[in-house]
């Protein structure tokens, strides 16, 4: 289980050029805001078309520039919990949820579903839409949607941006639980180096569109290979650091 | 004679009014989406055109549909060597004058309704593995419903209206293709004012009374 990537692309004079590879494990991709994050999130999704490189995921090829690979986003299995977190306002928690299931049949769409409520805590707003749930809830719907599928990877865009700090940290716990009970390599992508630190399995640092370090969160924070990795851990502190 | 011919015409408006709303929602819908999700060679070119009708004097525009479906038009020949029937004044003829000039309405709403869906939604869906057409029937299209809906309406109400084109393609042939602003326009030139009041009347009530359940129907929508 993993992922290897190896993207260029230019974007309106921005240029992004990175290689790295995940296994089964928490990856934080981190670093300031325009560094290039959140498109290769997109790349990897299918929503964006990299110029140049590869995606795999598990060993089966998504994309190839070389070999003309260009697999759909429809069948790239993946979760992808967006950064607004996309929930559909026109639908219930559960429609929202259900919409997540789609290949399945109609018995085992409503188990799943079932399932993913009692996981997430949903008992009782199902009938809920998004304009009625707290910041949280919502947080909650949208990655059971995201798991509904069960994907062979989950991507996540800044999902906790929008919450108050006590929640943010309470999410922490909530991601640590959702890697250990799906237990499906996990993609995170912030701008928050205490999340990235207390969060991560694997930090891979981004710069300017491109990789400048990467290596576990201790390895990095001691060991920073320059000025600049140096500078980019720093601008918050204290760190907290996770056991 | 009052009665009847007031009806007929009536019948007749309301008749070509909802078939040529039909086809606009259809035919609307789909130029809306592919204008508003698209990227295309001449894309903005193909919206012009589309919308010309809307600026265009009536008549310009039956004008030109007389040059592509008269019996000597462009396509209007090819029909007619095919079948021997030509659309020329009949009431088809109203139902494509109202059509073309009524169309610009519903694309121009759509699209504009289409392109305010947030993006990220439409993506979500993608990675949910939902095709293109899927998240247009259950995202895109739900959430434009406001927009479309206004659309629908707009057409609805300018293509009961519609005159110039009319005139133009189907004649004004009392007890054929003589709808309610044909009629009216007879009656006034032979000074029949009392049944033209009428008329006038009863079509400002019925535009009214739609566009107001219209705009009370669209506001509970989301």
């Amino acid at each position: 289980m993993g992922l290897s990537v190896k993207l260029k692309k230019k974007v309106n004079g921005f240029r992004l050029d990175v290689a790295w590879e995940i296994g089964n494990e928490l990856a934080v991709l981190f670093g300031f805001s325009g560094a290039g994050k959140s498109i290769t999130l997109q790349m990897i999704a299918g929503l964006l078309t990299p110029d140049d490189g590869f995606i795999r995921i598990d060993d089966t090829t998504m994309f190839d520039s070389s070999k003309r690979i260009n697999v759909p986003s429809q069948k790239r299995h993946l979760g992808y919990v967006f950064q607004d977190l996309a929930l559909f306002p026109h639908m219930t928690a559960l429609n929202n949820i259900l919409y997540g299931s789609n290949g399945l049949c109609k018995s085992e769409k409503r188990n799943r579903a079932g399932n993913m409520i009692d996981a997430f805590h949903l008992e009782g707003l199902e009938e809920k839409y998004p304009a009625e749930l707290s910041g949280g809830q919502k947080q909650r719907v949208a990655f059971a949607r995201a798991l509904m599928r069960k994907p062979d990877i989950l991507l996540l865009d800044e999902p906790f941006s929008a919450l108050d700090n006590p929640l943010r940290i309470e999410m922490r716990q909530f991601l640590r639980d959702i890697k250990n009970r799906f237990d499906v390599p996990i993609v995170f992508v912030t701008h928050d180096i205490t999340e990235a630190y207390s969060l991560a399995n694997n930090l891979i640092v981004y710069s300017k569109g491109n990789v400048i370090q990467t290596g576990t969160p201790k390895d990095v924070c001691d060991n920073p290979l320059n000025s600049e990795v140096e500078m980019l851990i720093n601008t918050k502190e204290p760190l907290h650091i996770n056991p | 004679m009052f009665e009847s011919s007031m009806l007929f015409s009536l019948r007749l408006s309301l008749q070509v009014a909802v078939v040529a709303t039909s086809f606009i929602i259809i035919v609307g819908i789909t130029v809306a989406y592919f204008l508003a999700r698209r990227n295309f060679k001449g894309k903005e070119f193909l919206d012009m055109l589309f919308t010309l009708p809307l600026v265009l004097p009536p008549t310009v525009t039956g004008y030109y549909l007389i040059i592509l479906f008269g019996r000597n038009g462009f396509i209007g020949k090819q029909i007619y060597a095919c079948t021997g029937w030509s659309i020329m004044f009949t009431w088809y003829a109203a139902v494509l004058a109202s059509f073309v000039v009524a169309l610009p309405l519903m694309i121009k709403t759509t699209r504009a309704a289409i392109e305010t869906v947030d993006k990220s939604l439409i993506h979500a869906s993608y990675t949910l593995g939902h095709s293109e057409f899927e998240t247009t029937l259950r995202v895109i299209l739900p959430l434009a419903k406001k927009g479309i809906m206004a659309g629908v309406v707009l057409s609805f109400a300018r293509a009961l209206g519609e005159f110039g084109a009319t005139l133009m393609l189907a004649g004004n042939i009392p007890g054929k293709t003589d709808t309610m602003p044909l009629a009216i326009y007879s009656l006034a030139g032979s000074g029949e004012w009392s049944q033209a009041n009428g008329m006038v009347i009863l079509l400002t009530l019925m535009s009214g009374i739609f566009l107001y359940l219209a705009n009370r129907y669209s506001k509970r929508i989301i």
